[in-house]
């Protein structure tokens, strides 16, 4: 299977750890990913927020750009996804009108955990699990902009996502049940109003241990950086910190035995004691 | 939220027009609070979004353009998405907050402003975001000088902060393309 990829400007900063697992895990998975060509900013939150029209035209640069590949354009982070499929919905309405050049995509943009929940896809990624993630309890955390608006993101399952539960469950952890799947985190403020962070934050770490979980995982750069950076500051309580995983990282963790001590250099919530406990790590002197 | 009295009678139907041709059908709003009753940032807003709602029906522009509310807006979009009448409340919010900065009016949360325009100067100059250089940008402009230092620190540590941009060979075409899109012209 091919596909085109648009890392987006976290994943080669902020985020360069979940860009690495997901080369990593599409290797395991026998995927080829062909980086978009010269690729720009998608605009994130602050071109729309500013500017509707360069909102829709910095994301729009890069629908170019994977125009006539004829792949589907892998898309990870939740904000360039939103942003990439608004610009399609845009882009696809003033195609109606005479004075716009038509737009006739040959491809879709698609998101992480919604692409590696297709069946086939868990199929091969239950067959390839090498280290059964047992014992691991994780609250699936979604975040917002994967999901919502679900007319621009096409998500069916909007309210309660299924998607990183059932990826969760293929390799061999248990998906908790939890209350704040889809709960906004405010990582759009996390630098501006770091107040406002840590209230969102705390509250959603907080419905994470209610639900049982020991990890939290997603599928969004900026919810894994809000919720990993500003757990540091709630604390407290003094209470355990919940790690933060990426999706990708997971699954490279299930999928191959290889032991690396710097795996988890990037966390601020180290998850090595809890993996370590539940013997899914081998301790560093080892 | 406010205890003021807005009248529609106060109303100035140019900001309704603008919202009309934004796609935006305020006056479908029956105040059910939906939105405002999922929104994760109501308990920091002065204005709740149904009374945003409402008053861009009133049409009464300056309490919305000055507001706090247009610039906390974490853009979650659950108020969209919840809508029972379909209202874009979160296209709504981007729009005032366009309108504001057009007209020039103050921002309410000034540094939340400043992160909007470092973040899109690094875009406009490199092509991609450039997080240090941004992150400098927005001290110097917010005044927020020694917020998340230690947290800066250990993500330099963590190998998360590249000291130097990754600048794209289009960046002229993106250069080009904001000021295209700022002088107005659709491409």
């Amino acid at each position: 299977m091919k596909l085109s990829y648009y890392p987006g400007c976290s994943l080669t900063g902020t985020a360069a750890e979940y860009d690495h697992s997901i080369r990593e895990a599409a290797r395991l998975l026998n995927i080829e990913l062909v980086e978009l060509e010269d690729w720009s900013c998608c605009g994130a939150s602050s071109g729309h927020m500013t500017n509707v029209n360069l909102g829709i035209e910095l994301a729009a640069r890069n629908l170019e750009l994977a125009q006539g590949l004829g792949l589907d354009l892998l898309t990870p982070c939740s904000a360039c996804f939103q942003r990439l499929r608004a610009a399609d919905v845009a882009l696809r309405a003033n195609s109606q009108e005479e004075e716009h050049e038509p737009y006739r995509p040959d491809f879709s943009v698609v998101h992480m955990s919604r692409f590696l929940s297709q069946p086939e896809m868990l199929k091969s990624i239950e067959d390839l699990v090498l280290r059964p993630l047992r014992g691991l309890e994780i609250a699936c955390y979604y975040g917002c902009l994967s999901v919502r608006p679900p007319a621009v993101t096409g998500a069916p399952d909007y309210e309660d996502p299924q998607g990183l539960d059932s990826i969760v469950r293929a390799l061999g952890a248990t998906n908790v049940r939890w209350s704040h799947k889809t709960e906004c985190c405010s990582g759009s403020l996390s630098m501006t109003r770091p107040d406002i962070a840590r209230a969102l934050v705390g509250n959603i770490i907080e419905a994470a241990r209610r639900g049982g979980a020991g990890a939290v995982v997603t599928d969004c750069p900026m919810c894994q950086a809000n919720l990993d950076s500003r757990q540091i500051d709630e604390n407290e309580s003094g209470r355990p910190r919940l790690p933060v995983f990426f999706v990708t990282e997971l699954m490279t963790l299930a999928l191959s035995t290889k032991e690396r001590p710097r795996r988890w250099k990037a966390h601020l919530v180290d998850p090595g004691p809890l993996l370590r406990e539940l013997d899914l790590q081998a301790s560093p002197s080892e | 939220m406010s205890e003021q009295v807005f009248k529609p009678s106060r109303a100035d139907s140019d900001l309704r027009k603008k919202l009309a041709k934004a796609g935006l059908d305020v006056q479908a709003c029956y105040q059910c609070g939906r939105c405002s009753a999922g929104c994760p940032v109501t308990p920091f807003f002065d204005l709740l979004p149904m009374e945003v709602v409402r008053l861009g029906s009133y049409g009464i522009e300056d309490e919305l353009l000055s507001s706090r509310t247009i610039w906390l807006c974490a853009s979650c979009e659950t108020c969209t998405t919840r809508c029972p009448n379909e209202i874009d409340i979160a296209h709504l919010m981007d729009v005032l907050r366009q309108r504001a900065l057009e007209q020039g009016i103050k921002p309410a949360e000034p540094r939340i402003a400043a992160f909007h325009r470092s973040f899109l100067r690094s875009v406009r100059r490199w092509g991609r975001t450039y997080e240090v250089g941004m992150l400098a940008a927005y001290k110097a402009r917010s005044r927020d000088f020694f917020g998340d230092l230690l947290l800066g620190w250990k993500m330099f540590r963590r190998g998360k902060l590249r000291l130097l941009p990754r600048k794209i060979r289009g960046r002229r075409q993106v250069k080009a393309l904001f000021t295209r899109v700022e002088k107005g012209k659709r491409k």
